[in-house]
């Protein structure tokens, strides 16, 4: 029946404006005249008043903002020479960012618009179809008791779109817009202008003999070897400890699943936060190894680079293994008993059950789940952040602004925050998106869940 | 048979052995927090492993010494920006994992891919844009910092989280609904006097998970809410205490008030840890 009506009559744009009545075209023009001359007068006039504020704000400030999108700004403001008073005026200048900012969001309000003109246009069409077959057009009381009924996802959707839209997809767009731009440490607004740079930034970033690319491909790397270490240790560990716990003559199994897993319970920057005082020269651990007298000086946990990058990784075991203990306790008990009988009747011994059976169908079942922690990984910025905070520093890292231990994520961080170059930043937010995407796609092909979604029913 | 018994019982030893110990290694980090919470000093330096003195003292000056740093009126902060942005989150989330498995529109799976691709983005990419959004809107200043964080925890990525709640959904079969529609339900009376009811475990665990996040949030938290003391929440509060500047002073108290806030949010969370589970395997049983 759909195909049917896609071919006689569906409600388009396009058979409005190609068969539409006078009226329905009038609405292309007029928004809501459709619905207005054909009694629908609340629906009308909403698409009307629309229409109208759009076209005044766009002729007051509109054009203006989407004119300031090209240049970011020329007027870089400062001290001024009045003639008349014959004194130096200090005077804004224009702001970059809020150019940028304003004319993103004025592209946004015109894009909705042309939604609201087709909707406006296909409603006006949907009215005159009704009318010729002779059906009694909604009263508005009804379309809007209809957003409680089929329409129920307009109403349920309005808030979180909304929401979605200025909290996430506006923020991502600017910052995507600033990898394209100068904004850096010495183009910050107001005061200074920063403007289109094309891929300017990315070249600096990935060309391997500069401060900036030897940083990036150094700190890429050892994300990459963090992202590996931490996820399989973490996967291979916790599905042993699992293993041990469920073993038929484990006692207690609740309180040892219990006390690992407080490890989690507690909010990490508490947790990391005293673990890293703990492993301080003069902290806890090295005290407490001092009087047992197994060392005289101190250990280099966060001075030393390979001492600080081991740390980290055996310190994210405390906070990653408990995961993969309450992720793999369900699926674990699933394994057919059958398999490990007959290994056990050919002689295998633990160890053989282990990386014969247990491994390779744990593998089989959780690979997506190893792929989100994967990716989890790559942005792990909790740990890393509140362990060493990218420590220790290197002037070869780009004059010192990312240091050994740092990820991707905690050096983009460390750039915004500390060291105000938005758009290198903002390029590496960029690879680290498509690292993920990258990842995201591969996890997505090997789920059946999303892939099939109503399999189950 | 008595020496298969006896490697049994060796074996068995050692598991039980080994747990104990990791359970050690694996609570030590947390029992210091504790002991340290108990100590006399300040600072976080302590030449003995335990302490030389104990006192409660460094529990009643966080509460009633707020000269500096006011714990009580942080605890408040959090408590009041949790308690609505776990109500406007739950209310968002669950919202659009209903309509995403229950409704079918044209642009359903649009907006699938679209949330799909919006959730790969390191998170605080968005971050200074936000806090610039909200800076345009006059939302920065005084107490409305507290309602942009609440804005920001409910209505920001987190609301891409919606995949754990619909995959819940999903599993509500769809017979129910059916019936429901013949005897005249519009789709807002299934969504409230059907689904919702049958959904208990996954609306506990995505509050909960809406409540915890603003106390342990520092990043978020620390750009929109900047240097000003009087609107910090526990979570900047206390990392404050540990930067090099304050650290000496505040070190114990530090622990004291990390305490204070880990007990009742451990507890929620191995709550929520439970509604997880349940959640997963399925709204009807049987």
């Amino acid at each position: 029946m759909a195909n049917k009506n896609q071919n006689s009559g569906s409600i388009s744009v396009k058979n409005a404006l190609k068969k539409g009545d006078g009226l329905t075209r009038l609405s292309a023009v007029f928004m809501g005249a459709g619905n207005l001359f054909r009694k629908q007068v609340g629906k009308g006039l909403i698409f009307l008043a629309l229409e109208i504020v759009f076209f005044l704000f766009m002729a007051y400030r509109g054009m203006g903002l989407l004119a300031g999108l090209g240049t970011l700004g020329v007027n870089e403001g400062g001290e001024v020479f009045n003639e008349a008073k014959q004194v130096y005026e200090y005077t804004m200048g224009d702001n970059s960012m809020l150019i940028l900012l304003y004319g993103l969001l004025t592209l946004f309000i015109v894009i909705a618009f042309f939604l609201l003109w087709r909707a406006s246009l296909k409603s006006a069409y949907q009215a005159q179809i009704w009318l010729e077959e002779g059906r009694r057009l909604p009263a508005f009381r009804e379309d809007l008791a209809s957003l409680l009924d089929s329409n129920l996802h307009k109403l349920l959707l309005a808030g979180p779109v909304l929401c979605i839209f200025a909290f996430t997809v506006l923020p991502l767009l600017f910052m995507a817009a600033i990898a394209f731009t100068n904004y850096d440490r010495n183009h910050q607004s107001p005061g200074r202008l920063f403007t289109w740079v094309g891929l300017d930034n990315f070249r600096k970033l990935l060309d391997s003999s500069s401060g900036l690319g030897t940083a990036f491909w150094h700190v890429l790397g050892w994300t990459l070897v963090w992202a590996v270490f931490a996820t399989f240790l973490n996967y291979v560990l916790g599905m042993i400890l699992a293993i041990i716990i469920n073993r038929r003559d484990t006692r207690w199994k609740g309180m040892w699943r219990f006390i690992l897993v407080l490890s989690i319970a507690v909010p990490q920057f508490v947790s990391l936060l005293v673990i890293r005082t703990m492993l301080q020269p003069e902290g806890a651990v090295n005290v407490l190894l001092r009087q047992l007298g197994l060392i005289n000086g101190g250990l280099p946990f966060w001075t030393d680079v390979t001492w600080a990058r081991i740390t980290i990784i055996v310190v994210n075991l405390w906070i990653g293994v408990p995961y993969t203990l309450l992720q793999v306790t369900g699926i674990l008990q699933n394994i057919p008993k059958e398999l490990y009988e007959s290994a056990r009747v050919d002689g295998a011994n633990a160890l053989v059950q282990f990386f014969k059976i247990t491994l390779p169908y744990m593998l089989f079942v959780t690979t997506p789940y190893l792929i989100t922690q994967f990716i989890g990984n790559i942005n792990n910025f909790n740990v890393i952040y509140l362990l060493t905070k990218g420590a220790p520093a290197t002037m070869s890292y780009n004059n010192g602004t990312a240091g050994k231990t740092d990820l991707l994520v905690t050096w983009l961080y460390k750039l915004t925050m500390d060291f105000k170059d938005y758009n290198y930043a903002a390029v590496i937010a960029i690879m680290v998106f498509l690292l993920s995407a990258v990842f995201s796609l591969l996890a997505y092909q090997k789920s059946g869940a999303l892939k099939n979604e109503e399999g189950f029913q | 048979m008595s020496n298969y018994r006896r490697k049994k019982w060796i074996s068995n030893l050692a598991v039980h052995l080994f747990l104990a110990l990791l359970s050690l290694i694996w609570i030590f980090p947390l029992f210091w927090v504790v002991m340290t919470s108990f100590r006399a000093g300040k600072g976080s330096y302590s030449s003995t492993f335990f302490p030389d003195a104990w006192t409660v003292k460094n529990y009643t000056r966080l509460f009633t010494e707020t000269g500096v740093f006011n714990f009580p009126r942080w605890f408040g902060n959090t408590l009041g920006v949790a308690v609505f942005s776990c109500v406007l989150s739950t209310f968002f989330i669950v919202s659009i994992a209903y309509v995403m498995s229950r409704l079918r529109f044209r642009s359903r799976k649009l907006f699938l891919n679209i949330a799909l691709i919006l959730g790969m983005f390191p998170g605080f990419m968005a971050m200074i844009a936000i806090y610039y959004i909200l800076k345009g809107l006059g939302m920065t200043e005084g107490v409305l910092k507290l309602v942009s964080l609440v804005l920001v925890y409910a209505g920001g990525s987190g609301i891409l989280q919606f995949y754990i709640a619909k995959g819940f959904f999903d599993t509500i079969p769809r017979s129910i609904d059916e019936a429901a529609y013949i005897d005249g339900a519009t789709r807002w009376d299934v969504f409230r006097r059907v689904t919702i009811p049958l959904s208990r475990p996954i609306i506990v665990y995505t509050v909960l998970t809406a409540f915890i996040a603003p106390w342990i949030d520092f990043v978020l938290a620390r750009v929109i809410i900047g240097t000003d003391a009087r609107y910090y929440t526990v979570a900047i509060g206390l990392w404050n205490m540990l930067e090099k500047e304050n650290i000496y002073q505040w070190y114990t108290r530090f622990a004291a008030g990390a305490v204070c806030v880990s007990i009742p949010i451990g507890i929620l969370f191995l709550v929520m840890q439970r509604c997880y589970s349940d959640g997963l395997s399925g709204a009807v049983k049987g």
